[in-house]
Formats: C-alpha cells, structure tokens, sequence
C-alpha cells in the first residue's frame, strides 16, 4: 500500500517546539565520539604521502627503506588498489582520487600510505618513501584552462553535449543549457540591456571536524568501518565496490560529525584506511591534518561568469542569458551544469537561456558545498538584478516582486513550480524593519535572493516500541545539526506521546537498510517523512494489539490523544488504553511493537531565501564589515525553529566568509598557498553581528506537514547581496569575489582616479 | 627514542603518562589520558577546539609540549560537571540551540568558562572578542553569544544567592 505523502493541514502538539536535543548533553561533556576518536586494540597510525607538485608524472615509487624500517606494518600504493571498477569511470575516478595512478594531478594527491605503530615512526617511514616525478605543465584557472593551448588534465575526458563528437580530449568536460523562449527576440525587445563579468573564487566547507576514519578489515575478508561521513551507507557501497568486499560484509558505523556541508558527502580516503588495515592485519586509524583537508578534499568551484539582462522600462525582464564556467579540479563533474539549473530559479522568464561549462583544472577534486553551485551564479545574476533596478530608476526589491517566479511559472530550468516562497520572502524584506533603519557614512545596504532545489531520495526507518512504552527511533540519514531531535518531534507528534519518550539514534549499516547521502537539505525532509509513515504502521500494530486486549474487531479502534480507543456504542464502557498500556501487554498480544519504512522521497519541494545585509566600508584599508544581517526563508514547516534558524544563520555567515575573505590562492606553480586556517581565514565570532531570522512557512504540499528542506538555501544570496551593499556603501561595485581589502581598495582608487 | 615522564593534574586528578618529548599536550590528552572531548581541528593554534586551561590560563593544547606541564594544573571539558551537575555554560548551550555538529563546543565551552571566571558580565563584544580564537563553521556564532550571555547571567543570580547565603 502506497503512503500518501499529501500536505494535510494538521495542527502540532509536539512539531514546533524547540526541546533539548538528545545528544546535548554527549556534546556539551565531551563524551560525543566524532572521526577520531575511536579506538580498537592494536590500531596502527595511518598517514598519507602526497604530490607536492600540481601536475606530474610518477615514475617510480621506491618503498622498500619505509618497509624495513621497525614498527612500519604496511606500506600502500596504487599497486595495493587494483581496478575492480569493470570500466566504470565514476568510480574508477573516486579510485585515483584516493591514490594516483601513474600521475599526480595536484598539489596533495595521495601517492602512497603508511601504517605504523605510532605517530613518529608513520611520519619517518613517509620520508624513507621515494618518489620520482617528472613535473608536467598545469593549469590551475578555468578559463585559461579553456584555451586551447591549455595542458590537458586528462586525456580520457572529450567534451561531452556537443556535436559533432570531438576528436580530440579537451578540459571541457561537458557543456549544458537551459531555458525556454526566445532571447534574441528577448533583448530586442528591451528598452534597457545590462551585461557583465564575474569571477568568483574556490572556497572549502571548512567544517572543524577534518576527515578521520577508523578501519578494522579481518583476514575473513569482512570489515567494520567507524568514520565521519554523510552517508555511511553510500560510502559501505563505494567502499565495498573498490576493494572488492561483498556490501554485507563491511559494517560501516559514521560516528558523530563535526561539520560537512556537502564535503563529507564523497569518498577521499576510506579506502585507502582498508587497504592499509588489510595488509597490515590489524585496525588502522586514518586522520587528515588540516593541511590535508585543504589540499586533498574537496572545495568548491572556481567560477567565471558572464550574465546579460534586458528589461522593459516598466521594469520586466525580457531576456536573461548567463555563460558559467565553473572549475571542477582534476575530475569531471557537472557543477557548471547545475549553476546553469539554479542561476534564473527565482525569476518568472520569459526568455531565457543559460549555458553551463565543466572545467578541469589541476586542483583537488571539486566537492559539494552547501547548495553546490548556486551562489556563484546567484552573485551574478543578483549583482546584475540590483544594476538593472538602477538603470531602471526602480528599487531592487520592487524590481524583484516584479518578476518573481511564482506558483506556474515555468522555471528556467524545466519544471513548472507548484506554490514557492520567493514572493512571499520578497514581500517579508519590503516589511522588515531592517529596510527602514538608518545607514551612516560608508555604509551601504544590499538583499539578494537564493534558490535551492533540495532533494529527497532513499530513506529507511525503524521504530521500536519498547514495553515500558519509550520508543527507539533509528534512522540511517546522518544527524548533521539536530535532526534527531526534529525526527522524535514527529514521532512523539504521530503516536501522540511527549518527545521525551522517544530516543533517536543513527543506526550504522548492518542495522537497517540503505540510506541515501545526507545531502540536498533532505535529513528532515526525507526521514521525517520514513518516520511519519513508520510511527503510523506501529499505530497499526497496536490498534490490533487493543483490539486483541479488548477482544473487539480491529475496525472498532482508532487511536488518538497518544492511545486507543474503542468506538461505538457496543464498546462505550471501555476506557481507552494508552500507548503505554499496550506496550506493557505486548509480550502477550503478540510480541514487541515495531514500525517500519522504506521509501524514496520524492518531491523535496524547492526552497527560496532573501537576504538583507548592511556593511560599513573603510576607505582606508578597504576592509569591509557586516554591521546587520537578516535572514529570510520558506522552510515549508518548521519541525525545531531553533535548528531552522542555526541553519539559516550558519549559512549566512559561510557566505559572509565567501564574500568577503576566503579564496584558495594557488601559485604560479601551480601549489596552494594557504593550507591553514590562518592564511584562509573563515568568520570568527568577533567579524559578525547577530544574524536575525524570520521563518516562514508555505507548506510543501508534497509532505504531510509541509516540510522543505532547509539547509542550503541560506549560502546563495550573501554573496550578492553584500556585494550590493559594498555598491551602495562606497560606490564602486565588485565583480570578483572575495571582496578582500586589497580588492576593494583597488577598486576605490580606480573610482578616485577615474 | 627516550620518551618522557610527565606527573600532571588534570581536572583536580593527579596524571602521570610517559610520552615522546615532541609530543603535544593535545595528543597525550587525547590518546593517552583517553580525554577525547578535548579536538584537534587544525593543530596549528588556529581553530580553538583544543581549549584547555593550564593553570586557570586559557591555550591551545596543541601548541603545548606535555613535558611543559609537569606539575601544572590541566583543565578540558570533561572537568566542567560537578557533582554530576552540567555547568550552567553546558546547560545554556544545550538551551539556547548553542550548538550544531559540536565538534567547536568543547572549545568554546572552555574558553567562555575562562572568559567569565574573569569578567562574570561582559558586553556582547567583550564576549565575541574573547571567543575569536575559537572557529566555529555551523552557527554563525549567534546562538553561541546568546547562550554564553545567559549562562553569565545565571552564573550572576546564583553567586549572589550564595553570598546572601
Ligand atoms: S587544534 Fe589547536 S587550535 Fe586548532
Ligand atoms: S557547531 Fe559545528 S563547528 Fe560549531
């Protein structure tokens, strides 16, 4: 029997309250297990050699010193992992990325492994390991590595979605378009036609917690794997797959995680821990140092960014175009192709054509970054909106509610939107105080929308009933910010019990089945949705329970108020039986009570957000300050406010950081720079104002309570809209992010000079 | 090699482990005094999830060598309950939603204890400033200040009912 997964309009006894998470208290003591600190008998100390070259041909890797030296249990190099892909080229590329094979394509790919007995004797046996490169021309910008002159990063990749078929391989992995209409005819209808440039820079996730895994493969071929990941199932069937495990047999465990946005969502490292374990005999414990992290998991794209808009003197778009280029690294992805997807998302065209390029490049292999892809594009196509809306004398949120998407439209993407929050959040802006509060000198005010499509995907979920009538929820999407507690909302909120009597938990691999990535904002979208659906079958098995206790047909019990009840005059003398009650019972009626769901969520429901920020500028050193942000979001329903808004003000400030500091600055050589956090500088406490929210709630009418996803969102419009704000400060607008002092004062002095 | 002997004390417990001497106060901690709510994240003295007190004075243990702590005083998360009571720092950041990963509160718990043991009242930017050697990826640092800005005034209300007391 199908769930019906339809919006109901229902009212909350339990969903809405903001209630202590349940792995507060692990937290706040220190007694929470994360990455890397896990610890099994015997474990050795993993560490990692890499390429400290961009772009280079490995033409002997001598091991033999680091393998006689004492204490040194194993030494790893690709030899150690045989292709077992059967000509899949994905996982085939996973594979390299976790050791090169023949050549290294950046600074920091892994070239070959230790494990040893301690921590100074791994770190000497790496530099008894000798390798032998023969350096090759790189490329490390995407459009130089566009030229065709360019060094090829590699030589398998034709660029694919265009014909004829190339003859020849290119760093063009692939070219994509979207829109519908007509643009020429669009432009040539426009009174007024704005055109410009952007280059965005690569930024990493920068989540606290680096990579870390523990690896246990016994000599019977089967495995246990504990590490920090957002997706223990996925990484149990990458894993299993490289190596040649059977997927039964590796019990994959993800421990708590300290931050992913996206970047723990691949594989980088695992199997090279398995490998290491298996040689060695015995558990090996792989930890990433931060340099590592930089250098060797993934950041985001680069970008360049060509965006044209043209518009009636009214104030309607009537073309839009973007050309996106977007650096993937040393792999190919289709990033380019989803900043195409999202960059016109928040607009009602009706013309309009984006065209998105992949781009390989010598740079470490391009990871998801929290709505992976939009705030580039949205830094160009927003700045354009506001310079638009100034030719146009028209203010920029008007000029937005003008040509919002709205319930119908057709997006630039493809489908047509059900109801959607860009309107509404538009609206919110226009109202908030925060437009109407005085500015001084050198400060500018900026907003700027956002869009994310979110995702739903495979979720599985089990809900045990225990007799003394608490109940264990174990979910298999990762708990990356309070989603346990939103989870035992909904279901305290479906049996109509406390939330005090559901405990949570995430159940590793062996325990429950396939799960998805947590990824595309769909914790609490896709889990809660398995959740709504487990906790109502136990709801089932206990009417039949009461039914059985009372001896009544089934038919004759509804539940409610957290128990059954028997209806019907015949039964008017029985008092209902709670939850509890029939748990009690329940070794009796037929043994214990369970729940269960399996189901692939479709229909996440897209997501818009709308930004207001005010910066102030120094003229003088050009360092540019957040001094108010408010956040505006549809969150669909809100099951926890307080972990909506964390998610809301946690991606504004990782935008904040995008805007205006952090970049990967590689050398002419083709090496980064600034592998630290000192030299890559995130927002500290002492950079940011309080972030104000306002949650509001258009119900996705494709979940019973109208969830949306709400995690992404937030990082897309900070980029533009402080670059609006930047504008409207000092004057002189920016079309290279980061917004760094040195640009900015570049900037003023051109304005001064010019 | 020749490994160190360090006698130590670490939260209120007499410590002894014996150690290489290039060894971090971070790594004894962690893998040999078994007190992992202590976390490295970058190991460079950049990122604040290694917070202890030595001494009452707040560091970085991963820019200490453990033999520099023969016979100091070593304070981590892990010492904060007392009596089995949370601390009304760890309560208020369980409160206030201070807190999403976790893998910065430690750290910052540490340090806000540090900040209000000598300064009970600060201003919001007196807490920001004291709080910037800790990076904290998740939050925004919103609810982080908001939660150490009650804890401060808890803290206040209980010290002068002991004093009445
Ligand atoms: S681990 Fe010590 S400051 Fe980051
Ligand atoms: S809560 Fe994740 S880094 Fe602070």
């Amino acid at each position: 029997m199908g769930n019906d997964t339809s919006y109901t309009d229902q009212k909350f006894e339990q969903v809405g309250r903001r209630v202590k998470r349940p792995d507060g208290v692990d937290k706040v003591t220190g007694r929470a297990k994360y990455g890397a600190d896990a610890y099994a008998p015997g474990q050795l100390v993993g560490l990692i050699l890499r390429s400290p070259h961009a772009h280079a041909r490995i033409k002997k890797i001598d091991t033999s010193k680091a393998e006689k030296l004492a204490g040194v249990k194993a030494v790893v190099t690709y030899d150690d992992l045989p292709d077992l892909t059967g000509g899949n080229r994905g996982m085939m590329d996973i594979l390299e990325n976790c050791m090169a094979r023949g050549r290294a394509l950046y600074d920091g790919h892994a070239v070959a492994a230790v494990a040893a007995v301690d921590k100074t004797i791994a770190k000497r046996a790496l530099k008894l390991i000798k390798v032998t490169y023969e350096k090759l021309p790189h490329v490390t910008d995407v459009d130089e590595a566009m030229e065709a002159d360019a060094p090829v990063v590699q030589d398998f990749v034709f660029t694919s979605g265009v014909e004829p078929k190339p003859t020849k391989p290119s760093n063009v992995s692939g070219i994509s378009q979207f829109g519908h209409g007509d643009v020429d005819a669009g432009f040539a209808e426009a009174d007024v036609i704005v055109e410009k440039s952007y280059k965005t820079e690569q930024t990493h996730q920068g989540y606290i917690e680096p990579h870390a895994c523990l690896a246990n493969m016994s000599s019977d071929g089967s495995g246990e794997l504990w590490v920090t990941t957002q997706g223990h199932f996925v990484f149990r069937n990458v894993c299993s797959t490289l190596l040649g495990i059977d997927i039964a047999k590796l019990k994959v465990t993800a421990s708590e995680i300290g931050g992913g946005f996206g970047g723990k969502t691949h594989v980088w490292m695992e199997p090279v821990a398995l490998v290491l374990s298996r040689k060695a005999n015995r558990p090996v414990k792989l930890v990433m140092t931060r340099d590592e992290v930089f250098k060797a998991s993934g950041p985001t794209c680069s970008t360049s960014i060509d965006v044209k808009i043209g518009a009636k003197k009214d104030g309607t778009i009537t073309a839009a175009s973007a050309n996106l280029r977007y650096q993937n690294g040393a792999f190919p992805a289709n990033w380019g192709m989803i900043g195409a997807m999202t960059a016109y998302a928040c607009y009602d065209l009706k013309n309009v054509k984006t065209v998105g390029y992949d781009v390989l490049v010598n740079r470490p292999k391009v990871a998801a970054y929290r709505a992976p892809s939009a705030p580039m594009a949205a830094f160009g196509v927003e700045s354009t909106m506001d310079l638009m809306a100034g030719k146009l004398g028209m203010d920029p949120v008007e000029f937005r509610i003008k040509n919002a998407a709205k319930e119908g439209t057709r997006a630039s993407y493809g489908p047509v939107y059900g109801p959607i929050g860009i309107g509404p959040t538009l609206e919110a802006v226009k109202k908030h105080p925060h437009m109407r509060a005085k500015l001084k000198k050198n400060q500018g005010r900026g907003m700027a929308c956002g869009f994310w499509f979110n995702f739903g995907g495979q979720t599985c979920t089990d809900l045990n009933i225990g007799v003394d009538g608490t109940v264990s929820l174990t979910v298999g999407t990762i708990d990356v910010g309070g989603s346990r507690a939103s989870l035992s909302l909904i279901a305290a909120e479906e049996l109509g019990i406390d939330y005090e009597q559901v405990k949570a938990s995430v159940a590793d691999t062996a325990s429950l089945g396939h799960n998805d990535m947590t990824e595309g904002s769909r914790g609490t979208f896709s889990s809660g949705m398995a959740t709504i659906f487990a906790a109502r079958n136990a709801v089932e098995v206990m009417k039949g329970r009461a039914a059985k206790m009372w001896d009544i047909p089934v038919e004759d019990v509804v539940w409610e108020n957290g128990g059954a009840k028997a209806t019907g005059k015949a039964h008017s003398n029985l008092p209902p039986l709670t939850l509890k009650e029939i748990a009690a019972k329940s070794p009796q009626t037929g043994g214990p009570i369970a729940g269960h769901n399996e189901t692939v969520a479709d229909n996440a429901g897209v997501s818009f957000a709308s930004h207001i920020c005010d910066v102030e500028v120094d003229p003088e050193t050009g360092s540019t300050r957040v001094i108010r942000y408010t956040v505006v979001q549809d969150a669909g329903k809100a099951i926890h406010p307080d972990y909506v808004e964390g998610q809301f003000q946690g991606g504004a400030a990782q935008g904040i950081g995008w805007a205006l500091n952090e970049e990967y600055i590689y050398g002419k050589d083709g090496t980064l720079q600034n592998p630290g956090f000192l030299d890559y500088r995130i927002p500290v406490c002492s950079d940011l104002p309080f972030i104000d929210t306002e949650i509001l709630e258009i119900p996705n009418p494709n979940h019973p309570y109208g969830v949306r996803g709400v995690g992404e969102t937030s990082i897309v419009p900070p980029l533009a809209a402080i670059g609006n704000a930047v504008s409207n400060a000092v004057g002189v607008r920016l079309n290279h992010i980061p917004m760094s002092p040195p640009r900015i004062l570049k900037a003023l002095d051109e304005q001064a000079g010019g | 090699m020749s490994s160190v002997l360090v006698s130590t004390t670490i939260n209120g417990d007499p410590v002894e482990f014996a150690c290489p001497p290039e060894e971090t106060l971070l790594d004894s901690l962690r893998d040999r005094v078994g007190l992992t709510g202590v976390k490295e994240g970058c190991g460079t003295g950049d990122c604040g999830s290694c917070s202890v007190t030595l001494d009452g004075r707040l560091m970085c243990s991963c820019l200490v060598l453990s033999a520099e702590v023969e016979g100091k005083q070593v304070g981590t998360v892990e010492g904060m309950v007392q009596n089995g009571q949370l601390h009304p720092l760890q309560e208020s950041f369980i409160d206030n939603a201070a807190l999403q990963c976790g893998i910065c509160t430690p750290g910052f718990l540490v340090a806000a204890n540090a900040l209000l043991a000598r300064n009970a009242n600060p201003t919001e930017t007196e807490i920001r400033y004291a709080l910037a050697g800790n990076l904290c990826r998740c939050t925004g640092y919103d609810k982080i200040v908001r939660a150490v800005q009650v804890a401060s005034k808890e803290m206040r209300k209980k010290s002068k009912k002991t004093k009445k007391k």
